[in-house]
């Protein structure tokens, strides 16, 4: 296996539950070390997806290959290269959380030893030297992440799939969580899935949209918000009337279009979101606007597109294709 | 196999912090008990032609009804619930060697309950020295038969855990399972319609799997090898339908 093969290559995997289709032809691969995320709303396909990668699930049909290694052929070596955190981080209650590593490293074949030192790492890594000697069962959300997060990356596998690592969790517990998986950066590839967006964004490398059972995007976060909404937006709040201010903007980028004009408040302001798609036309719209007494400025700026904006555009175009007939007998078949 | 001994020390452990595994040995010992003791008072009142021991026996079924639901409904049921079943099987073990542990875990524990009970009988050798009430025969029959049908019932506790992911029904199923199994066949027995002379090799099947009757031929000291093949071979397809069934609900879920 050379350094530039893939860790995994997934081509045209499908899943069907009893007539649903949860995973529809889905294709993608990602290259060593890199931290991908999976983003998608409920009920998307991607829990299905990574317990398929796993070898948890068997696919109705497509292939995964994980190192090399085809998941469906040789489903015992696939469990040796994968570190896997499922949905709801399922924990035994009533161990304590040194305990359960051990035995954990146990089954994963760790030497009896060289598994001692190595949960001290692990311990170490994820922040639970303090609760080792604590019933799981009796610790709180972010702790119990963390014990899941650390049980996946406990033998050192090539390949880490965490289904939702932040779900539920509070926005000190979410930096932590965060920060861990960012520490693996390089040394293992990463596959996350999540619903929540700034997630996705800070820690991952490429993001792969999924919804209804299909990719609508991959690529990184900047390359999907040039894709997805390739032009500049603006927020300006301005006194003055409307109409001449379209003039204004139209003489400045002939191809400027006003998204949004909010009624105006008590002093006369009122807030304007348009886009430009042609350069940054601050600076000249600033220096118009100064120039001419028929408005008053008090802000403009320019709006950076979040991944949402890009995650509403890409899932409200995969509805449009889901919805329109055309698209309809492939579904069905 | 490699992680057999792993899984079944965990399981062991498990077992032995669970709530159902105390109250099976309490509920389990506290019956027994009175058994045993009501069983004495009888043999002191009028001398019986059966040794105490060959009648402690006779009531086996008793505790085997509510003690391998109670020790086994938990074992793959609690896993699937809670999903520490996904875990368990995306880290390098086979679903054998985790149905295998879990009832091997199981089936020690059973031993060792039933080997409790063998303090009843030494407190009697010791202040009974009477060897009329002790006779080592049908004892070591007794629990070399409790020994080998253990076998085949925890195996069939196993499987309906294996089947339901809440852990009531897999006992109940359990217990219905058991009591086909032990009384059922009995009852079957007795039935005119198998008396019939067409009937006899259904007769003969049935009398087979009759469980009292290899009580019977233990505690006479008489081991035959087909009983032995009976439990063997039942325990063993008990747990080859777990670990199909457990597939089986990964493939469909
Ligand atoms: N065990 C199952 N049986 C039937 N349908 C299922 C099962 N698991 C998931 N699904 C369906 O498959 C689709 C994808 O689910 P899932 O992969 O869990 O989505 P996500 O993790 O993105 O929320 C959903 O429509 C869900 O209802
Ligand atoms: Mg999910």
């Amino acid at each position: 296996m050379s350094d530039s093969s893939p860790a995994i290559e997934v081509r045209e995997l499908a899943k069907t539950y009893a007539g649903v289709t949860a995973v529809n032809k889905v294709s993608f691969t990602v290259g060593q070390g890199e931290i991908i995320g999976f983003l998608g709303p409920n009920g998307a396909g991607k829990s299905t997806t990574m317990r398929i990668l796993t070898g948890f699930l068997p696919a109705t049909s497509g292939s995964v290959e994980i190192c090399g290694h085809s998941v469906a052929a040789d489903p015992a070596a696939i469990k040796r290269l994968i570190g896997y955190m499922p949905e709801n981080n399922p924990l035994p209650e009533d161990m304590r959380v040194g305990e359960y590593l051990h035995y954990r490293g146990r089954l994963k074949e760790i030497s009896r030893k060289k598994l001692g030192p190595r949960i001290d790492e692990v311990l170490e890594l994820c922040d639970l030297k303090r609760v080792r000697h604590r019933i799981i069962g009796k610790l709180s959300k972010g702790y119990r992440q963390r014990v899941g997060i650390a049980d996946a990356v406990l033998a050192e596998p090539p390949v880490i799939i965490m289904d939702e690592p932040t779900i539920g969790l509070d926005p000190h517990q979410i930096l932590i969580v965060r920060d861990l998986i960012a520490s693996l950066r390089g040394r293992m590839t990463v596959i996350i899935s999540s619903h929540i967006l700034p997630e996705i964004e800070m820690t991952c490398d490429r993001v792969l949209i999924i919804n209804q059972g299909r990719v609508v995007a991959a690529g990184t976060p900047a390359a999907l918000r040039k894709e997805f909404l390739g032009a500049n937006r603006y927020d300006l709040e301005v006194a003055g009337d409307p109409a001449e201010l379209g003039a204004l903007l139209t003489s400045l980028d002939p191809d400027v279009a006003v998204e949004e004009a909010a009624e105006p408040d008590a002093d006369g302001f009122r807030k304007i979101v348009f886009t430009a798609p042609s350069g940054d036309i601050r600076e000249a719209l600033w220096s118009a606007l100064a120039k001419d007494s028929r408005f008053r400025v008090r802000g403009l700026g320019r709006s950076r597109h979040t991944l949402e904006d890009v995650f509403l555009a890409a899932t409200r175009r995969s509805w449009d294709a889901t919805d329109a007939p055309a698209s309809r007998p492939a579904n069905v078949a | 196999m490699k992680h057999f001994p792993t899984i079944l020390s965990h399981e062991i452990r498990m077992l032995l912090v669970s709530s159902s595994t105390y109250i099976a040995a309490v509920l389990f010992l506290a019956l027994m008990g009175f058994i045993f003791t009501g069983i004495l008072e009888n043999y002191s009142h009028t001398p019986r032609e059966l040794s105490p021991s060959a009648v402690f026996f006779q009531l086996f079924w008793i505790p085997v009804f509510f003690m391998v639901p109670l020790l086994t409904m938990k074992c793959i049921s609690e896993e699937r619930r809670h999903g520490t079943l996904e875990t368990l099987l995306t880290a390098p073990v086979s679903t054998a060697e985790v149905v295998l542990g879990k009832y091997a875990a199981a089936y020690l524990l059973y031993l060792g309950l039933w080997a409790a009970t063998g303090g009843f009988f030494f407190i009697l050798t010791r202040f009974a020295p009477d060897s009329r009430f002790i006779d080592l025969g049908p004892l070591l029959g007794g629990y070399l038969f409790i020994a080998v049908s253990g076998l085949f019932f925890v195996a069939v506790g196993v499987f309906a855990s294996s089947l339901s992911r809440n852990q009531a029904v897999a006992g109940i199923l359990a217990f219905a399972l058991l009591f086909a199994l032990i009384i059922g066949l009995k009852f079957v027995g007795t039935l005119e319609l198998l008396k019939a002379d067409a009937m006899a090799p259904l007769r003969n099947v049935v009398e087979y799997t009759n469980v009292f009757r290899h009580l019977e031929d233990f505690s006479r000291g008489i081991v035959d090898t087909r009983q032995l093949l009976y439990y063997v071979s039942g325990g063993a397809l008990a747990l080859i339908f777990s670990i199909l069934g457990v597939e089986a609900k990964l493939l469909h879920s």
